[in-house]
């Protein structure tokens, strides 16, 4: 299916849509003259709820009644971009960062305005030094233009914003553990209540946002609630970009209306497998979310329908596994990541992903026996709800639903000495 | 120490409402000029940020891109993330390790290269996919992954 116009990734059909003078030649910016005009920040407020607006970094939490808990007792208040993109599988905010920062820092102004921030930040992952670059470029020419700075457009709203380099660590993408790093200490997470909300950057009100939920602010804005809310479904309104990899003939961000069906996502977007490659599983959300099977490509891509089917939306990140692949060999590396990743705070999480990646490389190498899968099961089973924050049991999600539905070849590779697709095992430093 | 890493600091203090949160933009500046962070930098960082040298060393420790050991003057970054194993990178890994002799988490003895890993780049379009000086490289076909080696790239 191929779109002729797109709302957040419109620089799939314009060119050097990240240059201000372009950005603006399409209407950039007007979204925000109208916000600042036409609106006070509680009708904004009212006007994201309206639009079905959900977190799209992975928890898909209202938007617009996140903003509402803000307490109003007159402290600062703080927004704060999450642009710290990690989970494996989910590259959608490194392109609009890169390709469409204006939209981005459109959007967050009007959402300072709407809750009522005079500071914003952006915390761009470490690794995105490009993307870094270009958010930085972005906001010094939307400062020159008066778009950000003292009296916004002659208003009497005021904004800075900065953009913030993270340094290599995905447990900051969960928003506490940010706000830590942004100011200044280690990214532990933080115990949630209170929420950032209530107490977040400084200690003070914050909203943390991921890129794509902000980013949708200057369309919603320019075509309004109802034209957002026509999309998708009731419970699961509007747009979500979708990030393709694996073995399809065209990998990519795709933004589709949620509720699209997996199969449109993998046959028509993404223009189905490679040939030769048939589908033997897929993730739909990010690696932290339960593997869906063939048998569920009819599955709409909208929050309630992929739980109903027993995974998650996530953040996203479809990755679509081919049967070539070994499923312990992948289930290995997803584990290696989350332990690479925990930032040891919590012993069952900390521990048994080293002790998962262990049993797992033993069974790939064909050195596994026969306890290893009731091994594997149980360690999971001390992981599962029992750690500080939910990188613990995003470690388990795959895995868990690996061994349901393909126990035979979990098993095959004890009972084999091997592994039954012969794939091939590589002796590095750090394996 | 350079003089100007403390104009740095002051600098940077003045963007925050806490200055404390000046420190990683400081490590990060401080660490493009150097090259790695030593402890006699983290030492002067925590001078100019009116911080404990164990505060600052514990904060850099977290951070897999604040180096605290040297690193060559390229430092390739192959992405290992499950789309990118998927695309083959278990094969660019090993060719890399082979055309320079050392194993992942190393530098070549004349301090031109270093040779890591990591985790998902957020750019599986692009699998598999690498970073020399952060700067994406991809899709890398495992023929040709030792190209990446020669490929200029502009400083961090």
């Amino acid at each position: 299916m191929s779109q002729a116009s797109h709302y957040l990734l419109r620089n799939h059909d314009i060119e050097n849509i990240d240059e201000m003078a372009v950005y603006r030649a399409h209407g950039g910016y007007e979204a925000l003259k109208k916000a600042l005009n036409q609106y006070e920040p509680d009708a904004l407020v009212e006007l994201v709820k309206k639009s079905g607006l959900r977190g799209r970094g992975g928890a898909g939490f209202p938007t617009g009644v996140k903003w509402g808990f803000l307490p109003k007792d007159g402290r600062p208040r703080y927004l704060v971009v999450n642009s710290d993109e990690a989970e494996p599988g989910t590259f959608k905010d490194r392109e609009l960062i890169e390709k469409n920062p204006h939209q981005l820092i459109e959007g967050m102004i009007i959402s300072s305005f709407a809750i009522g921030a005079n500071q914003a930040y952006i915390y761009c992952r470490g690794e995105f030094l490009f993307g870094y670059e270009t958010l930085v470029r972005a906001v010094r020419e939307a400062y020159e233009a008066g778009f950000i700075g003292k009296n916004i457009l002659g208003s009497q709203f005021s904004l800075d914003l900065f953009v913030y380099r993270g340094a290599g660590a995905y447990i900051c993408g969960e928003e506490s553990a940010l706000l830590e790093s942004l100011e200044g200490r280690r990214g532990n997470p933080r115990l949630k209540p209170p929420f950032p909300a209530v107490a977040g950057l400084y200690g003070m009100p914050t909203i943390v946002n991921n890129v794509e939920t902000i980013s949708n602010l200057p369309p919603i804005v320019t075509r309004g609630a109802e034209w957002y809310a026509s999309m998708g479904t009731e419970k699961s309104a509007g747009l979500k970009i979708m990030s393709v990899s694996g073995a399809v003939n065209r990998p990519g961000n795709y933004e589709i209306p949620l509720a699209t069906p997996l199969r449109s996502l993998i046959d028509d977007y993404a223009q189905g497998m490679k040939p030769g490659y048939r589908i033997k599983c897929i993730i739909p959300g990010g690696s932290s979310v339960p593997l869906l099977m063939p048998d569920q490509l009819d599955t709409p891509l909208d929050y309630e329908s992929i739980v109903k089917a027993g995974s998650m939306l996530g953040s996203g990140g479809c990755i679509v596994l081919d049967d070539t692949v070994c499923i312990v060999k992948a289930s290995h590396r997803l584990i290696k990541f989350y332990r690479e990743e925990s930032c040891g705070k919590c012993t069952p999480c900390r521990e048994g992903t080293y002790w998962m990646a262990d049993v797992l490389e033993r069974m790939e190498e064909g050195l596994g026996d026969a306890n290893d899968l009731s091994l594997l099961m149980d360690v999971a089973d001390n992981i599962s709800g029992k750690c500080f924050c939910p990188l613990g049991d995003a470690s388990i999600g795959f895995l868990v639903s690996a061994i349901k539905h393909f126990r035979d070849e979990f098993e095959a590779h004890v009972t084999e000495h091997r592994c039954p697709l012969g794939a091939k095992v590589y002796d590095t430093a750090n394996n | 120490m350079k003089p100007e890493y403390q104009v740095w600091a002051e600098e940077l203090k003045k963007e925050f409402p806490n200055a404390n949160s000046a420190l990683m933009p400081l490590l990060h500046r401080i660490q493009t000029e150097e090259g790695w962070l030593s402890s006699e930098v983290l030492d002067e960082v925590a001078h100019l940020m009116g911080l404990s040298t164990q505060y600052v060393e514990s904060v850099a420790s977290f951070y897999s891109l604040f180096y605290q050991r040297p690193v060559g003057k390229k430092v390739v970054h192959v992405c290992v993330g499950l789309s990118c194993m998927l695309a083959g990178s278990d094969e660019v890994m090993h060719r890399l390790e082979q055309k320079l002799g050392i194993s992942e988490g190393e530098t070549t003895p004349d301090g031109a290269f270093t040779l890591l890993e990591a985790e998902c780049l957020a750019a599986c379009d692009l699998a598999p996919v690498a970073q020399v000086n952060l700067r994406f490289q991809g899709p890398i076909h495992p023929d040709e992954a030792e190209a990446l080696l020669s490929e200029e790239v502009s400083k961090q």
